[in-house]
């Protein structure tokens, strides 16, 4: 007789019991042919009344991550997990996969309350589902704090009724079985499959199921560190992309775009002579360009080359960065005045951080096709309702008739909150009449597609006797774009948000809800000002955090240095949270803070709390001339972080391999914020146009030790991931590199103002000729 | 239009296309062979990285019509048969580390480490760091350190 585990079964169904333990939900068996068990997607715990906290900023009381969940609450509509014939679990994920990890982490809450194999859990993206409202927006980090416990309530209903229907089969009492592996075994050692029980435990109508979830303490899957269930698909090249798709009809499909930015297209002067290009199939004029059907993308770039057309400029036609900063700085709001006196001192510090891309390795792309009643659409979509809605609008269709097909992506950074693309798809394929695969050129992606906008940060602090007594920081940026999806959400949520936050726009209310000082710095004012509406701008990796909190912590270092303070010694005795003290001392300790170092090498240390988790970053950086200007051929060398020991205290981490996988990705986006990556506005147009020459972290920049710390936590709630490892990464490579050279920078990254190691590329043609050369350069 | 011949993952492959129509869009378009992937079109970003011959090369640099009968193409697709095996060492190794994030650089990310290694080797030495800071295939998710430690275990099984 085999050991069989003691997992209890779930309590008996009494109908009209209000739960009352913060485990039991209600979910239901839907009517079907086979086991269907649901949830309500709007199913979370409540949030904990706690004590309120001395002045605490609105951010600690209530934040953007509450917003979202709250949100996601009352949308009475259902996350199902199907039950298949041969054993597995199937759920559709109402969020976009873009290399997050959530369709492992997810997977992961299944298998774990179905006691089923994780190799047997198979997770898609559910197509843009209207009725969820607010509730399938990929963004924020939010997914997994949103969806952590309607997932497991519906694999427990599941549980639930294959324990039903195997105490038939196996002529005995729920109470005398026992679940495992995917299979129900009862005290004798007899077992049936899930998927033999999946026909038989299937109800011919809905009916309401209550179910304990699994304590925490007997937890065998969540807290495990797990490999991605898309890992094989990503090694062998069978995991598709929305380029990768193969439908009917939809050929290779490329856009001619204007010289300037935002510009638009006239006419075009030589339609006929580029119909007549090998291969091509179509040219029409669409309010964004010129776009080009052809039967290979090859064909599309040659002919979209060839194009000669009209343009009207865009707004910022001749515009270069410099116009760009001395607009924000007009729009700065002056300050409140602090006092300097003899025994009262105020530092002022400001920085400009220039305009960054989001563009990830997948381009924007979308599948299309649209025809007279109906269309349908494939893409990466963080928002595929809000897409779904707009489109609908565009082709004068019902939203009923879009179908909109949302497909794992590579890489988002914040760019696939928008549907630039699957807009575009659509207009094309409506003005063709024919199914579209388009596709934008790396330059269209890097140029024309979202950036994160350029913004200043002002600090202003007094101190006194050993103690900071205010602390201000006014942010002034160019206009951050949250008309789709984000949008919505605070419109809806206006009247639930703390007092003073509802009637703020939408930047200022994602602003005062995503931003705090987590250090005892007396009076702590942070503002938001925006000025300029002109750009296609987006969150990259986070909205506000890195650029406000490095500058923040810039000036920490620098009142630090006032004080006579080492900056770890200092930031331990100012920080308000015992999690950020724990990180901070964590990262100290494991990256030895304090170490000897040669001259023009140095430790930065910098904390950061958001996504209900808090992180600390302890980098090392070489920034001597044998480093700086080591040779790579048309790459960016500059300093070199060495080495970065980072802690991060999320809660409950869900899979630690995931979450150490995005925190060495934070790591690698807050090296190339401080340092390398930047976009420069010249002559209207961003100059930008290739991976060589907008500088992403290169293996050879990136540091040759990293070491990141997933902190024990008692939590039984998980926060977010995707974006928290880069503010703290940015603020203390910045402080790293103050400390090295003996020089507060007062732009990022660094080397902005740098001269250009590449010759930018032409804006006519918009994109550059694919080389001939690939047989002379193998290796 | 010519017919361009070569052989595509052990088998011989027929395609009738223009010369100079590059072989990343014959192989994705025309032969729907998606593994190598669009990053930049200019051979800079190195999504695409496959094999001729047993080395790298980029096919979105590389005019089909520059291709021999004779030249033996290796996608992603067809580099375990390159081994016997289901899967490469280095694609055991990049599970292993559970290396990929969205996955879409990868393809090209471990056929650029295969012919690093390989290169090394017939040099008759071990893959070193400046190697390996020599490939200069982007990972825009920033999953850099597992790729290097990937290499590094899987050159040990090569």
């Amino acid at each position: 007789m085999p050991q069989l585990p003691a997992r209890p079964p779930a309590a008996p169904v009494s109908p009209g019991v209000v739960p009352v333990d913060r485990r039991r939900f209600l979910g239901f068996v839907l009517g079907g042919a086979t086991l269907i068990a649901a949830a309500d997607m709007g199913l979370m715990p409540q949030r904990a009344e706690g004590a309120i906290p001395t002045l605490p900023g609105p951010a600690e009381l209530y934040d953007l991550n509450d917003m979202l969940t709250d949100a996601a609450r009352p949308t009475a509509n259902l996350l199902t997990i199907t039950i298949n014939a041969d054993g597995t679990a199937s759920f559709a994920l109402p969020r976009a996969e873009v290399g997050q990890g959530i369709t492992t982490s997810s997977a992961m809450l299944v298998a774990e309350e179905l006691d089923l194999p994780l190799d047997k859990v198979v997770v898609a993206l559910a197509d843009a589902r209207p009725e969820l409202l607010f509730n399938q927006l990929t963004g924020a980090s939010n997914t997994t704090i949103s969806t952590y416990t309607p997932i497991r309530v519906a694999a427990a209903v599941a549980r639930t009724a294959l324990l039903e229907a195997a105490a038939i089969e196996l002529g005995t009492t729920v109470g005398n079985l026992t679940t495992k592996g995917g299979e129900v075994f009862d005290t004798l050692g007899n077992c049936v499959g899930y998927g033999d029980l999946a026909a038989a435990a299937a109800s011919p109508v809905t009916r309401g199921v209550q179910v304990d979830l699994k304590p925490a303490g007997e937890f065998s899957v969540i807290g495990t560190p797990r490999n991605r269930v898309d890992a094989l698909d990503a090694v062998t090249g069978r995991k598709q992309f929305t380029t990768d798709l193969a439908v009917d009809n939809a050929w290779p499909t490329m856009v001619c775009r204007p010289p300037t930015l935002n510009g638009t297209p006239i006419r075009i002067l030589n339609q006929a002579e580029v119909e007549a290009m090998p291969g091509v199939s179509d040219v029409v004029l669409v309010d964004t360009g010129i776009a080009i059907r052809a039967q290979t993308f090859g064909q599309c770039i040659d002919a979209v080359r060839s194009v000669r057309a009209d343009w009207r400029d865009g707004p910022v036609a001749g515009k270069s960065d410099q116009d760009i900063v001395d607009g924000l700085n007009a729009a700065e709001l002056p300050l409140p005045a602090l006092p300097n006196t003899p025994l009262s001192k105020t530092l002022d510090l400001k920085f400009t951080f220039y305009f960054r891309s989001n563009s990830p390795m997948d381009t924007n792309s979308a599948v299309a096709d649209v025809r007279a009643d109906r269309a349908e659409i494939w893409a990466g979509l963080k928002s595929p309702i809000v897409a779904q809605q707009e489109i609908a609008k565009v082709l004068g269709l019902p939203q009923a008739k879009v179908k909109v097909h949302v497909v794992t992506a590579g890489g988002s950074f914040g760019r696939r909150l928008f549907f630039d693309g699957a807009l575009e798809a659509a207009k094309i394929s409506k003005a063709m009449g024919k199914p579209v695969k388009l596709m934008w050129h790396r330059s269209d992606d890097s140029r024309a597609g979202r950036a994160h906008p350029m913004c200043t940060s002002r600090v202003r602090a007094t101190y006194a006797l050993g103690q900071v007594l205010a602390f201000q920081q006014a942010h002034t940026s160019v206009e951050t774009d949250y008309r789709h999806g984000l949008g919505e959400i605070i419109t809806a949520m206006a009247t639930e948000l703390p007092p003073g936050v509802g009637n703020l726009g939408f930047a200022e209310t994602i602003f005062t809800l995503t931003q705090e000082v987590p250090y005892n710095f007396g009076a702590v004012v942070q503002t938001l000002t925006e000025s300029d509406q002109r750009f296609n701008t987006g969150s990259m990796r986070n909205i506000y955090s890195p650029d406000v909190r490095c500058a923040g912590e810039l000036m920490v270092d620098q009142l630090a240095k006032r004080l006579g303070k080492d900056p770890y010694t200092f930031r331990k005795s100012f920080l308000r949270s015992s999690r950020a003290l724990a990180v901070l001392d964590r990262v100290a300790q494991a990256g030895n803070w304090g170490r000897s170092m040669p001259a023009g090498t140095a430790q930065g240390i910098a904390i950061h709390k958001e996504y209900k988790g808090v992180s600390a970053a302890l980098v090392e950086i070489d920034c001597r001339p044998e480093t700086v200007n080591r040779p790579i051929r048309e790459g960016v060398t500059g300093p070199r972080v060495t080495k970065v020991t980072f802690a991060i205290d999320v809660g409950l981490a869900i899979n630690p391999t995931g979450l150490e996988a995005q925190m060495l990705g934070g790591i690698n986006d807050g090296i190339a914020l401080a340092l390398t990556s930047s976009l420069h506005l010249q002559g209207g147009h961003f100059v930008e146009a290739s991976w060589d020459n907008y500088f992403y972290t290169r293996q050879w920049n990136t540091p040759p030790e990293v070491n990141v710390i997933v902190m024990p936590s008692d939590s039984e709630t998980p926060g977010g991931a995707g974006e928290a490892g880069v503010a703290a990464s940015f603020a203390a490579v910045a402080c790293a590199y103050a400390r090295a050279t003996g020089t507060v920078p007062t732009y990022f990254p660094i080397n902005h103002k740098a001269p250009f190691p590449f010759t930018p590329k032409p804006t006519v043609p918009p994109i550059p000729q694919s080389p001939t050369n690939g047989l002379k350069l193998t290796y | 239009m010519p017919i361009q011949t070569f052989v595509l993952n052990g088998e011989t492959v027929s395609v009738d296309v223009a010369d100079d129509v590059r072989l990343l869009w014959v192989l994705r378009d025309l032969l729907g062979v998606t593994g190598p992937k669009h990053g930049c079109g200019i051979n800079v970003c190195k999504a695409c990285t496959s094999h001729v011959n047993g080395r790298a090369f980029n096919p979105c640099a590389t005019p089909v019509g520059d291709l021999q009968e004779t030249d033996e193409i290796t996608t992603i697709e067809g580099l375990p048969a390159t081994v016997g095996a289901d899967l490469h060492p280095m694609q055991e190794a990049w599970l292993d580390r559970d290396v990929a994030q969205c996955g879409y650089c990868q393809p090209g990310q471990i056929m650029a480490a295969v012919a690093t290694v390989r290169a090394a080797q017939r040099e008759g030495r071990t893959v070193t760091d400046a190697d390996i800071e020599g490939i200069r295939n982007i990972c825009r998710c920033g999953t850099y350190n597992r790729i290097r430690e990937a290499i590094r275990a899987g050159a040990e099984r090569m």
